[in-house]
C-alpha cells in the first residue's frame, strides 16, 4: 500500500494501461509535451512517445470524433477534456456517435473509448468553467459515467474504464487532485464499474455522496457522531449504471437519506437517486429524502458567492439533523 | 361536472355528523341514490345516499372524523376531471383533537353486540399489543385535517396492531414517525378495548381520593344531556302518582297469550294501548306547549323509552289509539331491536305526543321521569308486585303497580292531569273498557 494523491493514482493507471495494451493511447490538449494541464499525464509522453500520447489543437469536437473513429477501427483511445465544460462542444460525437454506435450497428461496433477530465467546481473559474455535467451524460443509454472520490477508487476505476469495451465518461474533480489516500500496489488492481462503496458505516442516516461531497460527508459524519447521530456514507462511484441495491440496503437500515451533490438540483443525479429510493424503499422511509445540492445559479465568480453556491459540511449536517427530526 | 358531497341534515336536531363507515372507496363508481356512507348522527346511524352519478373522486372526511352540516365531505365527478377547484373550496375538516366529540377508538361499523366486560378487559390487558396506548385519543392533524404518517411508521403500526388515530405525531406538521410508534409499543399497556365502560384502569389518583377516568361523551350521551336540560329546567314539572290494581290486566294478558303463542303481549303493550285510549278521551293531555300556541294532536303517538347501550331513545308507536294490542306488541319489539342496533330513522324516534318509561323490570317501585320536550307529559311505570290492599274493609292481595305522571304545567293543570290519570287507571284496572 502506498499513500498517493488522486493525481498520482490517475497517472499510475494511465501508465499501467498504456504499458499493458499498445492499442491504448492518450489524446487531448496539453497532455503530451506540457505533461498535462493538471499534470495527470506527467512523464507519459517521455515514456511512451508521440504515437501513444498526442497533443491536439483546441478542437474538442474534432478530436473527440477522431477518438470515436479510432475506437471503431480497433484502438482504445483515452480522450482528455481539459475540463468537462469543454466537452459540451464535443457532445455530438459523444452522444450521437460513441453512445449509439453499438446499438445502431446491431451490436457489431464497440466503442471502447474513455472520455476523462475534471468536472464540477474549481477555484473561482466562474460560470462557464464550473459545471457538473454527470447527469447530462448519465441520461443517455449507451454511456457509462464514473466519478471517483479517492486515489484508490480513481486508479482502480480508470483501469477498468480503459479495459471496458463501451464508452465511459470518467469525471474527476480539480479540487481533489491533491487529495491523498492509500492505494494497493498490485499493478493489476482494478475496481469493477457499477459497484458502490460504503465509505463509512452507520445506522441512523444514510448520506449518498459522490466526488467532491464524499470528503464533506465524511467530515459531517464525524461531527454528527459527536451529536449522537451515526451516519452511513455511501459513494456510488459509478453513476451509470447505478448500484442502487447498495443504496437501498443502506436506506432500509437507517430509514433516512440525505443526498449530497455539488451539481444543480433540477434533474440531477440526486433527483434520480431520490426517485429510485422512493420507488424501492417507500415503506422504509421515516422522512422524505433530502437533497443537498449546489445552488441553482450559474457559478458565481466572487469567492464568497462561490462558497455559498457549493454544499459544505454545515449544510450536510443540518440536512441530516432535519431527516433525523432533531431540533 | 364534479359535485361536492356535503354533510347532509339527516335529522331535524342534527348539527354535525361523524362518518361511521364509507361504503365506497375513492375511484368507485356511484349512481344516484346509492348509499355512500354511514353517518353517526346525534341519535342513530344513518345512511347517506349519493345525489349524483359519477366516480367518488376524493374523500375529504375519513371514518371517525366529524363535520358540521353543509361541509364538503367528498367530491364526485368524472374519472379524469380536474377537481382541484372544488377541493380548494372545501374548508378544513374538524381535527379530532376535541375529546368531547370523538368516541374512544370508533369501530368501523356501528356496534351491535353488547359489551362483554370481564373477558374483553382481561383479554386486552393480557395481550401483547394495546389497541389504544391509554392516552387520550388525539389524532395527528395537519392543516387539512388529514393524519400524516411516514411510510415506515405506517408499516410499523400495522405490524404492531397500533391504531394510528390514537397517536400524536411528533414530526413536522404532526407527522407520525418511527419514534412515535416505538414509544407506543414500549409503553406499558393499560388496555382500552373498544367499549370504554369496561376499562379498568385508574390512571388518575390523588392520595386518599377515589381514582377515576375520563371518557369522551358519546354523541348519544351529549344529546340526552342537551335535550333534558331543556326539559327539567325550563319546563315546570309537577307529578301525579297513583297505584293501579293490575290483576285483571294481567289476567287478560295471560288469556290473550294463551290464544296464540306468537302473540307475546307484554304488560307494557297493554299500558301503551290504555294510555292511547285515555289520551283520546283527554285531548288536553295529548298536547304540547308551543310558546304562543297550544298544539292539540289528532292521534296518540306514544314514545316508548328503550334502554340502549350508552343511553336511551324513545321510538314512537304512531296512532296507538287505532292499533290492536298485537300490532302494538309487534311494533314495539321491532322498534326496540332497531333502537339497540342504532338503526332507527329520525321519523321513528321523533314527534311523539306522549311518552312512557317503564323501569318495572328493574324492580323500581316508583320514579319520576323527565318530560321529553315538547310533549306535555310522560308516564313513569314502576314494578308490578303483590301487595296487601284494603277492598271492602278487608285486606286482600292484589298485583299493584305505581305510576307517576309528570306534567308540563304550562299546558296541563293539576285537575286535567288528575282526570286523565283517573281514566287511565279505570281502563287499566278494567281492560274490558278497551273493547267497549
Amino acid at each position: 500500500m502506498a499513500t498517493i494523491t488522486i493525481r498520482e493514482a490517475l497517472n499510475q493507471a494511465l501508465r499501467e494501461e498504456l504499458a499493458r495494451d499498445d492499442k491504448v493511447f492518450l489524446m487531448g490538449e496539453e497532455v503530451a509535451q506540457y505533461d498535462g494541464a493538471y499534470k495527470v499525464s506527467k512523464g507519459l509522453f517521455h515514456e511512451f512517445g508521440g504515437k501513444r500520447v498526442i497533443d491536439t489543437p483546441i478542437t474538442e469536437l474534432g478530436f473527440a470524433g477522431l477518438g470515436v473513429g479510432a475506437a471503431m477501427a480497433g484502438l482504445r483511445p483515452v480522450i482528455e477534456f481539459m475540463t468537462f465544460n469543454f466537452s459540451i462542444l464535443a457532445t455530438d460525437q459523444i452522444i450521437n456517435s460513441a453512445a449509439k454506435m453499438l446499438y445502431m450497428s446491431g451490436g457489431q461496433i464497440n466503442i471502447p473509448i474513455v472520455f476523462r477530465g475534471p468536472g464540477g467546481s474549481a477555484f473561482q473559474v466562474s460560470s462557464q468553467h464550473s459545471q457538473a455535467l454527470e447527469s447530462w451524460y448519465a441520461y443517455f443509454p449507451g454511456l457509462k459515467v464514473v466519478m471517483p472520490s479517492t486515489p484508490a477508487d480513481a486508479k482502480g476505476l480508470l483501469k477498468s474504464a480503459i479495459r471496458d469495451d463501451d464508452p465511459v465518461i470518467f469525471i474527476e474533480q480539480e479540487r481533489m487532485y491533491g487529495n491523498k489516500g492509500e492505494v494497493p500496489d498490485d499493478p493489476d488492481f482494478t475496481i469493477p464499474l457499477g459497484v458502490a462503496d460504503v465509505k463509512r458505516e452507520g445506522k441512523d442516516v444514510t448520506i449518498v455522496a459522490r466526488s467532491l461531497t464524499v470528503p464533506l460527508a465524511l467530515k459531517a459524519a464525524e461531527q454528527l457522531e459527536q451529536q449522537g447521530v451515526s451516519c452511513e456514507v455511501v459513494d456510488p462511484r459509478t453513476i451509470r449504471p447505478l448500484d442502487i441495491d447498495t443504496i437501498i440496503a443502506s436506506v432500509k437500515k437507517t430509514n433516512r437519506v440525505v443526498i449530497a451533490e455539488e451539481s444543480h438540483p433540477i434533474c440531477g443525479v440526486g433527483a434520480e437517486i431520490s426517485a429510485q429510493i422512493m420507488e424501492r424503499a417507500f415503506d422504509y422511509l421515516d422522512a422524505p429524502v433530502k437533497r443537498v445540492s449546489g445552488a441553482d445559479v450559474p457559478m458565481p465568480y466572487a469567492k464568497n458567492l462561490e462558497n455559498l453556491a457549493i454544499p459544505d459540511v454545515n449544510r450536510i449536517v443540518a440536512a441530516v439533523r432535519e431527516v433525523a427530526y432533531i431540533d | 361536472m364534479a359535485t361536492k358531497v356535503i354533510m347532509p341534515k339527516l335529522s331535524p336536531t342534527m348539527e354535525e355528523g361523524q362518518i361511521s363507515r364509507w361504503l365506497k372507496k375513492e375511484g368507485d363508481k356511484v349512481s344516484m341514490g346509492e348509499p355512500l356512507a354511514e353517518i353517526d348522527t346525534d341519535k342513530a346511524t344513518m345512511e347517506m345516499q349519493a345525489l349524483g352519478n359519477g366516480v367518488l373522486r376524493k374523500i375529504l372526511i375519513s371514518e371517525g372524523q366529524s363535520a358540521p352540516l353543509g361541509q364538503t365531505i367528498a367530491v364526485i365527478g368524472e374519472p379524469d376531471e380536474d377537481i382541484a377547484a372544488l377541493l380548494s373550496e372545501a374548508p378544513p375538516a374538524q381535527p379530532q383533537a376535541t375529546e368531547q366529540k370523538e368516541p374512544d377508538v370508533p369501530p368501523p361499523a356501528p356496534a351491535v353486540a353488547q359489551p362483554q366486560p370481564a373477558s374483553k378487559a382481561a383479554a386486552a390487558a393480557a395481550g401483547p399489543r394495546p389497541v389504544d396506548n391509554g392516552r387520550q385519543p388525539q389524532a395527528a392533524a395537519s392543516d387539512s385535517g388529514r393524519m400524516i404518517v411516514s411510510p415506515l411508521a405506517a408499516r410499523m403500526a400495522a405490524e404492531a396492531g397500533i391504531d394510528l388515530r390514537s397517536l400524536q405525531g411528533s414530526g413536522p406538521g404532526g407527522r407520525i414517525i418511527k419514534r412515535d410508534i416505538e414509544a407506543a409499543i414500549s409503553q406499558p399497556a393499560p388496555a382500552a378495548p373498544s367499549y370504554p365502560r369496561v376499562v379498568e384502569t385508574t390512571r388518575f389518583q390523588q392520595a386518599g381520593a377515589a381514582g377515576y377516568r375520563d371518557e369522551p361523551a358519546s354523541q348519544i350521551r351529549q344529546t340526552i344531556a342537551k335535550r333534558l336540560v331543556t326539559s327539567l329546567g325550563p319546563v315546570p314539572h309537577f307529578f301525579l302518582t297513583t297505584d293501579i290494581e293490575m290483576d285483571r290486566a294481567a289476567e287478560m294478558r295471560k288469556g290473550i297469550n294463551a290464544l296464540d303463542p306468537d302473540l307475546k303481549i307484554s304488560i307494557n303493550d297493554i299500558i301503551i294501548k290504555v294510555t292511547a285510549a285515555a289520551l283520546v278521551q283527554h285531548p288536553q293531555v295529548n298536547a304540547s306547549y308551543q310558546e304562543k300556541v297550544v298544539r292539540y294532536y289528532d292521534q296518540a303517538d306514544i314514545g316508548v323509552a328503550v334502554a340502549i347501550e350508552d343511553g336511551l331513545i324513545t321510538p314512537v308507536v304512531r296512532a296507538a289509539n287505532q292499533k290492536s294490542l298485537s300490532q302494538i306488541a309487534a311494533e314495539v319489539r321491532e322498534l326496540a331491536e332497531r333502537a339497540r342496533s342504532k338503526r332507527l330513522k329520525p321519523e321513528e324516534y321523533m314527534g311523539a305526543t306522549f311518552s312512557i318509561s317503564n323501569l318495572g323490570m328493574f324492580g323500581i317501585d316508583e320514579f319520576t321521569a323527565v318530560i321529553n320536550p315538547p310533549e306535555g307529559a310522560i308516564l313513569a311505570v314502576g314494578a308490578m308486585t303483590a301487595k296487601p290492599v284494603v277492598r271492602e274493609n278487608e285486606i286482600v292481595i292484589r298485583q299493584m303497580m305505581r305510576v307517576t305522571m309528570s306534567c308540563d304545567h304550562r299546558v296541563i293543570d293539576g285537575a286535567t292531569g288528575a282526570k286523565f290519570l283517573q281514566t287511565f287507571k279505570k281502563i287499566l284496572e278494567n281492560p274490558l273498557y278497551l273493547v267497549v
